[in-house]
């Protein structure tokens, strides 16, 4: 089961996925037009594997990790068929720096060496999973993927050569020594998530929503500017421009921590929806399993999946051929089971070897439901998986109200484990601030529905603040344009500064309306409008701009409630 | 050599069984010799064995089992093109229909093209000015995208289509410039409409028309759009010229594909359309765009009508789930007389960020387009309270965003079909209906960019119209001046 197949003249690459007696059925990951009783078929007898290995980051691969570069050079822009290429160049000389000496006694996972891959990455090559031994050989100095760089002795006596590649099946999970849980944030500079619903380094999130709504710009977003150390971003069947997005814009934006390109950082995984359906099935695991091995080097890795909607197709267009008792919807019976084998690759662990290394595997899997309804089978079963729900909203897409994240339905179980974290890093108050904001665009909601019935005249000067505190909440914080040069990204500090100024105005509001003070001439506080600025405020220029405002802002209501009510 | 087959064993709707077949092949094109010499396509569906199932590209009515004899070609279908179809018109499956003479192919393409390596890809970042402002200003198209038209039964589309093929140009220079039509099971009048509107304008010239109309064979249409667009891709990519491709209508294409899917007994997907409905849209759709390394793009503008103006009916659904926006036509609109009857709220264009700024429209187009959008949803809003409570219930900012809706919807989307603007007009007139609103409401827009273009908009209003509203505005910039 499961081994690759070569097909037919042109040598199709495809997979047995069933058997029945003298029968297979194989999954060909290319085009089949032209197939025809009495074409051959031979086995590798292998599993589908991928290569893994110096040569990954800044690269762009398909389904079944083809280097879509070398194919544009060998076939020209349109994908053909049958074309074999390696996944890593062979070619290339890569500087191996050995961090062991002669005689040290090595297991499976430990790092015998390390390889500058990318200025962003250096490459740690480690002992291949279920070997170990002496070293008896290791040397520095330039080598391909292929050449030995180290001979290892075992227990018996037998002589390995290890090289800086490995393969391992992407079906089966990279083994580590323990699974640890989450209890750091994944910092990603996108004020409604890292505030009101963060994600845990390790942890798993989906972001359901229906097109239009922005699900691949959060994903893009949180490719950008997640604090991950290595990003796999895999497009799995959708548009082919999106991914021509990344592979031109990646290169040009600088990651905030390092200041060098973000391409340096980045594995690309592009099936796009013209290409293969079957390669598209294989796509999110020949991901999943180059981002556990980046994880085994005890890296932080954050892996996109957008979008897994798209995958469940292909299962389900497979199993459909396959003729198989259909579940809900046409989709397979064990749809469920495969999402969750799947999201289970995530988490932070410590990986194999001597050294006790901690590596975290963050996944986000972009859901595209039919029409946006959320009760369809991929995104229950997704639901029912992850941690951190980023419910994608229409009607605040239609307002152009991005990150389209509703802040009523969304959630993040991760908060309360996180929120330690947050008071120590960022701020004590964090935590209560947290609080009140939830607290309130929960109110705000509420009483939105008595505004509807009533009119804003109904409510008490009181809820009208709160009104106007919300509208600033949602516009001045949770709003946040991905396309501003400077409001891109904002750091947790700044975060916070901004929430507490918006937070601070409405609680001196209130007690200076309690004072007496006008209401009127409290929201057309002038400072209101330089809050509102404040999201456009570069980072260096935020703590002294934020102490003005602050100045500004008790000032003024101060001023405000000596005045008095004269204005009503 | 090539072999007859006399062993036609089951002919039903669309499909066709032929039985003890050698060296058959999936997807290979076939040839239907009927009993009167009259010869017909189709396409192997399923070999199994010595039997292969076919599927008719044409109608099945003739074809009877005992005469009718298959021979398979050994290919797939194909399209001979050359420089020479442009200003003809052919049926659905590419044959001249116009009585002029056979084209004489410079070479022949497969129909289903091949998926573009997303390496190869360039992405799609000039500007098309369309002359409609709702799009131009605010979901703006760029080369090389694909972006529907998502409309209902009775709405104009068809009139806007048009609009934009007569209009749509690139800023700073003539370049190579060619439309390609696929009517895919539209009525005579809906195509003669297009076709009329060619010749007047003498677009004809550089056109090229497919026309399965809604009398021919429902399963020809599958083949249509993938004919036309395999003579977009030569006129693109082998003859460089930028090429607008307009499909219409998909709807009567996905129904089609139900037809095949349902005579195969497939198990379905929603609403009896076929589980693998996006994959086969999206190897329609993706073959928009443009490559690396050629000078010729393909813009795709695929029309469709929603049934019940559902848009999360399977068809728009999984359309808008592949294409790179839409532009959706609403009935209210429409019957408001607001010509194009444009919904912006829901519209969108994904690659409008790359397409619009400094040097390809102007500096301050992204941020006047957001606030447009979020001041006239406010707008709308604004209006519904209305519609409730009555106007008393609103506040003054209320009653001016209520205002600049309306003012947005008569002036800036309603042009008619005849008017073209320029993209300068489309944004003067934009900052003009934002001169409606107190700066401070203005969130959306950076500070420089209203220093510069706000005030040139704000006289040129009163001296327009001096009314209460905009004494209104005034007073409140006044406040932001004192502090």
């Amino acid at each position: 089961m499961f081994d690759v197949v070569r097909v037919g003249e042109h040598g199709l690459i495809g997979e047995v996925i069933e058997m029945h007696q003298d029968q297979a059925s194989i999954q060909v990951y290319e085009e089949t037009a032209g197939l025809g009783p009495g074409a051959e078929v031979y086995t590798t007898g292998a599993p589908l594997s991928v290569e893994l290995g110096p040569g990954l980051i800044e690269n762009i691969y398909d389904g079944i990790q083809r280097p879509l570069n070398a194919m544009l050079e060998m076939s020209g822009p349109n994908i053909t068929r049958g074309i074999n290429v390696e996944a890593l160049p062979r070619d290339i000389k890569w500087e191996f720096e050995p961090t062991v000496e002669v005689g040290a006694i090595v297991q499976g996972g430990d790092v015998i060496g390390t390889v500058q891959e990318t200025v962003s990455v250096v490459h740690r090559v480690m002992v291949p999973v279920g070997t170990g031994g002496r070293v008896e050989e290791i040397s520095k100095g330039s080598f391909t993927v292929e050449e030995t760089v180290c001979v290892l002795v075992d227990d018996a006596g037998r002589r390995i050569d290890v090289t800086m590649m490995q393969k391992w099946p992407v079906r089966r999970g990279r083994p580590y020594k323990e699974k640890l849980v989450p209890e750091m944030p994944m910092v990603t500079g996108q004020r409604v998530i890292d505030t009101l619903f963060p994600i845990a380094k390790g942890g798993v999130a989906a972001v359901p929503g229906p097109f239009g709504s922005g699900k691949t710009v959060v994903q893009h977003q949180l490719a950008k500017w997640a604090d991950a150390d290595i990003v796999v971003y895999i497009g799995c069947g959708e548009r082919g421009n999106e991914m021509t997005d990344v592979l031109m814009e990646f290169p040009e934006l600088k990651d905030p921590k390092s200041g060098e390109p973000l391409m340096k950082r980045t594995v690309l995984i592009a099936n796009t929806s013209d290409m293969p359906v079957a390669a598209r099935e294989a796509s999110i695991y020949t991901g999943i399993t180059i981002a556990e091995y980046f994880r085994d080097m005890g890296y932080s890795v954050a892996l996109m999946a957008d979008s897994t909607s798209r995958w469940a197709e292909a299962l389900r267009e497979m199993s459909g051929r396959l003729e198989e008792m259909p579940g809900e919807e046409g989709y397979p019976a064990y749809l469920a089971s495969r999402l969750a084998q799947f999201y289970e690759r995530a988490g932070r662990v410590i990986a194999l070897g001597s050294e006790g290394r901690e590596g975290a595997l963050t996944a986000i899997g972009a859901v595209s439901p039919p029409g946006g309804d959320i009760s369809e089978p991929v995104s229950q079963a997704t639901l029912r998986i992850v941690k951190v729900f980023w419910n994608l909203d229409s009607t605040l897409a239609y307002a152009r109200h991005f990150p389209a994240i509703n802040w009523l339905t969304s959630y993040s179980l991760y908060i309360d484990r996180l929120m330690p974290w947050y008071a120590e890093h960022v701020d004590k108050d964090f935590p209560e601030l947290y609080q009140k904001t939830m607290i309130m665009l929960q109110e705000e909601a509420e009483l939105q529905e008595i505004v509807q019935l009533v009119g804003q005249d109904a409510l008490s000067f009181a809820d009208r603040l709160k009104l106007e505190a919300c509208k600033s909440i949602r516009e001045d914080y949770l709003h946040q344009n991905a396309f501003h040069e400077v409001d891109t990204y904002a750091s947790l500090d700044k975060q916070y500064m901004l929430l507490r100024l918006i937070i601070n105005f409405y609680e001196l509001s209130l007690d200076a309306i309690r004072q007496g003070a006008s209401y009127q001439s409290l929201i057309q506080l002038p400072v209101r409008e330089s809050i509102g600025r404040f999201k456009y405020v570069s980072e260096e220029e935020v703590p002294t701009y934020y102490k003005n405002i602050a100045e500004e802002l008790e000032r003024d209501v101060r001023e405000l409630v000596s005045k008095g009510g004269s204005a009503e | 050599m090539i072999k007859e087959y006399k062993s036609i064993s089951e002919v039903a709707g669309p499909l066709m069984l032929v039985k003890d077949v050698e060296g058959v092949s999936y997807d290979e094109l076939g040839e239907i010799i009927l009993p009167s010499g009259e010869v017909r396509q189709c396409k192997v569906l399923e070999v199994n064995g010595p039997n292969a199932l076919v599927q008719l590209f044409e109608s099945a009515a003739g074809i009877n089992l005992l005469d009718s004899k298959v021979r398979f070609l050994g290919k797939g279908i194909e399209l001979g093109v050359s420089e020479d179809m442009l200003g003809r018109v052919f049926d659905g499956l590419g044959r001249p229909n116009d009585n002029g003479p056979e084209i004489i192919p410079e070479k022949y393409l497969d129909i289903n093209g091949l998926p573009m390596n997303p390496a190869a890809r360039d992405y799609p970042a000039e500007f098309i000015q369309t002359g409609v402002s709702a799009i131009d200003g605010l979901n703006t198209l760029v080369r090389g995208q694909k972006l529907p038209i998502f409309s209902g039964s009775g709405l104009p589309h068809a009139n806007l289509a048009a609009q934009i093929a007569r209009q749509a140009k690139v800023l700073g220079g003539e370049s190579n410039f060619a439309v390609v039509f696929a009517a895919i099971g539209i009525t005579f009048e809906e195509a003669d409409f297009f076709i009329s509107d060619f010749k007047r304008t003498g677009a004809i010239e550089r056109t090229i028309l497919f026309t399965n109309l809604a009398n021919d064979p429902a399963i020809e249409r599958i083949a249509t759009p993938r004919i036309a667009l395999t003579a977009a891709e030569y006129l693109a990519f082998d003859k460089g010229m930028h090429v607008l491709v307009i499909l219409t209508d998909i709807t009567n294409y996905a129904e089609a594909l139900r037809e095949v899917s349902a005579a195969r007994k497939e198990v379905p997907g929603r609403r009896g359309y076929p589980g693998y409905m996006y994959t086969d849209l999206a190897t329609l759709y993706e073959r928009a765009g443009r490559k690396k390394g050629f000078e010729g793009s393909i813009t795709m503008i695929p029309i469709l009508t929603m049934p019940e103006d559902d848009k999360t009916h399977p068809i728009p659904d999984l359309t808008g789930y592949i294409t790179e926006g839409q532009i959706i036509l609403a009935r209210e609109l429409h019957r408001k007389g607001v010509v194009p009857p444009v919904d912006v709220l829901p519209s969108l264009s994904r690659l409008k960020d790359k397409g619009i700024g400094r040097g390809k429209t102007r500096e301050d187009h992204a941020d006047t387009m957001n606030q447009l959008f979020a001041a006239y949803s406010s707008g709308k809003q604004s209006k519904e309270l209305m519609a409730i409570l009555g106007e008393a219930a609103l506040s003054d900012v209320d009653l001016l965003f209520a205002k600049f809706a309306d003012e947005f919807e008569n002036r800036y989307v309603s042009q008619g079909f005849e008017t073209d603007r320029s993209i300068e007009e489309t944004l003067e007139l934009g900052w003009e209906l934002l001169g409606l609103l107190p700066r401070g409401e203005l969130k959306r827009v950076r500070d420089e960019y209203l220093d510069r273009y706000l005030p040139a908009a704000l006289t040129e209003i009163s001296a327009h119209h001096e009314s209460e509203l905009i004494d209104d505005r005034k007073s409140c910039s006044l406040e932001d001046g004192e502090a």
